[in-house]
């Protein structure tokens, strides 16, 4: 078993295509797990049970469920009931679903986090609702999670290899087909390992950078 | 579903918990050792420890899997059987995960506890048995529970491997049906049923073993603890949890 140089310069092309993928499939997977945390934060707070009760059980049961399972679940059933999509954005879009259940609590914990004092201020400033969340609670509460969502970012990251088995050539996949190709294994795998390490190590540098510009 | 293929759902979720047992153990293991390695007075050993962490935190458990399957064998000459080779690509991941948690809880025990240890001339080792860890331990349960959940869930991840876990049956299943809306919903329920169960149980430990330091099982997770979830940080992430301060 001896290390080839020659390996790791055949598989570079196609390591480049699948890390663009896995990227891309992270960067839009995290915009859809911000927003959609959100909403569910939102909902979350809303004064009945009618409300609370369906996302509350909705999120715990996708929180506990394994996203490789919801993976082949949207791959496989979305078409039966009529919906094409392409399986990138079948991924891109479970992922962002599963994580979302993980950002509504970072972002409860940040809103929660506001002092009491600024909602008072809202109401004798005699702020509507939606002003008072827009101006005063959210940038608060945000600014405060950043590095929390930053850390689901890198998770998020993490679990993109999983798109490979619903045919996405991300990093993981691109790797596969080429040692099914090249009979040649460890060559591919330790190169995405290392990236891998590379990318979530450059992530958390980025992470705290922004956590000391935006929390202190 | 004929009852053909509920059996094959059972084996799935029969090769899933012996899989999950396993790879918790071995998890353990290695949140413990190498928690406590990083603790340690000797700087290299917390090095070692620290490096492990990292590589393994910063690595996909899929990628890992992969290694275990594909580079292992060539590499070293051994080849697992796929149960084990699961079990050890899970095992080393989630223990990295799980050695934060120790580490975690292992310093946020008062340090005038420690002195006390070195007041009464308590060797390092009874230090840690005596006074440290019956502490420490009752507090890693909440995030325990958390981690085998994720676990559970990653234990998903040998069926890309053809393992005969629960997430593979569903594909058999589906091959068979034609038709995959029903027996994927089975599929997450079951997995929900078994993360509900393991939750209560670790509920359980968590009451009993607070109530023998005297202390309340915590309510609910605080927004402090959604922030710090050990499997969410990142390579080089500082663990002190200072965001909501």
């Amino acid at each position: 078993m001896k290390w080839d140089w020659g390996a790791v310069g055949d598989f570079m092309p196609q390591f480049w295509d699948g890390l663009l993928v896995t990227l891309q499939a992270l960067a839009l997977g995290s915009v859809i797990s911000f927003v959609l945390g959100l909403v569910w934060a939102l909902l979350m707070r809303a004064p009945t049970r009618w409300v609370t009760w369906p996302v509350g059980a909705v999120t715990e049961f996708v929180r506990n469920t394994p996203l490789l399972v919801q993976l082949f679940f949207l791959f496989y059933v979305l078409p039966e009931w009529g919906f094409t999509f392409s399986a990138l954005t079948t991924g891109v879009f479970a992922i962002g679903l599963h994580y979302s259940t993980y950002t509504m609590q970072v972002y409860r914990a940040g809103i929660e986090a506001v002092p009491a004092g600024q909602w008072e201020a809202a109401t004798a400033l005699n702020l509507p609702v939606a002003r008072t969340w827009r101006v005063v609670i959210l940038p608060q509460a945000i600014r405060r999670v950043v590095p929390a969502l930053g850390n689901y970012v890198i998770a998020m990251l993490k679990d993109t290899p999983l798109l490979m088995a619903i045919t996405v050539l991300d990093m993981l996949g691109q790797a596969r087909l080429f040692s099914q190709e090249h009979f040649q294994f460890t060559e591919p795998l330790t190169v995405i390992g290392v990236a891998f390490i590379l990318i979530s190590y450059l992530a958390s540098l980025l992470m705290r950078a922004l956590e000391r510009r935006l929390v202190h | 579903m004929t009852s053909g293929l509920w059996e094959l759902v059972l084996k799935g979720v029969w090769v899933t918990l012996q899989l999950l047992f396993l790879s918790a153990l071995l998890a353990g293991a290695v949140s413990f050792v190498v928690g406590i390695a990083r603790t340690h007075r000797l700087w290299i050993v917390r090095f070692l420890a620290g490096f492990y962490t990292e590589v393994f935190r910063g690595t996909s458990a899929l990628v890992m899997i992969f290694w275990v399957f594909f580079v292992l064998p060539p590499a070293f000459g051994w080849q697992l059987v796929p149960l084990w080779a699961g079990t050890l690509a899970l095992g080393l991941t989630y223990g990295a995960y799980g050695s934060e948690i120790v580490r975690g809880a292992l310093t946020a025990v008062d340090p005038a506890q420690q002195e006390g240890g070195i007041a009464l001339s308590f060797t390092p080792w009874q230090r840690l048995r005596l006074i440290l860890l019956p502490q420490a331990v009752p507090e890693m349960i909440p995030p325990f529970s958390n981690l085998l959940i994720e676990l559970l869930k990653g234990t998903a991840l040998v069926s890309i491997m053809g393992m005969g876990d629960l997430a593979f049956s569903g594909n058999l299943v589906r091959l068979a049906l034609q038709e995959s809306a029903e027996i994927y919903t089975y599929l997450l329920v079951i997995y929900f049923v078994i993360a509900f169960a393991l939750t209560r149980v670790m509920r359980g430990l968590e009451k009993r073993l607070k109530a023998g330091v005297g202390k309340a099982p915590s309510r609910g997770s605080s927004p402090q603890q959604e922030l710090k979830r050990a499997e969410t940080t990142g390579v080089g992430a500082s663990s002190s949890g200072g965001v909501l301060g």
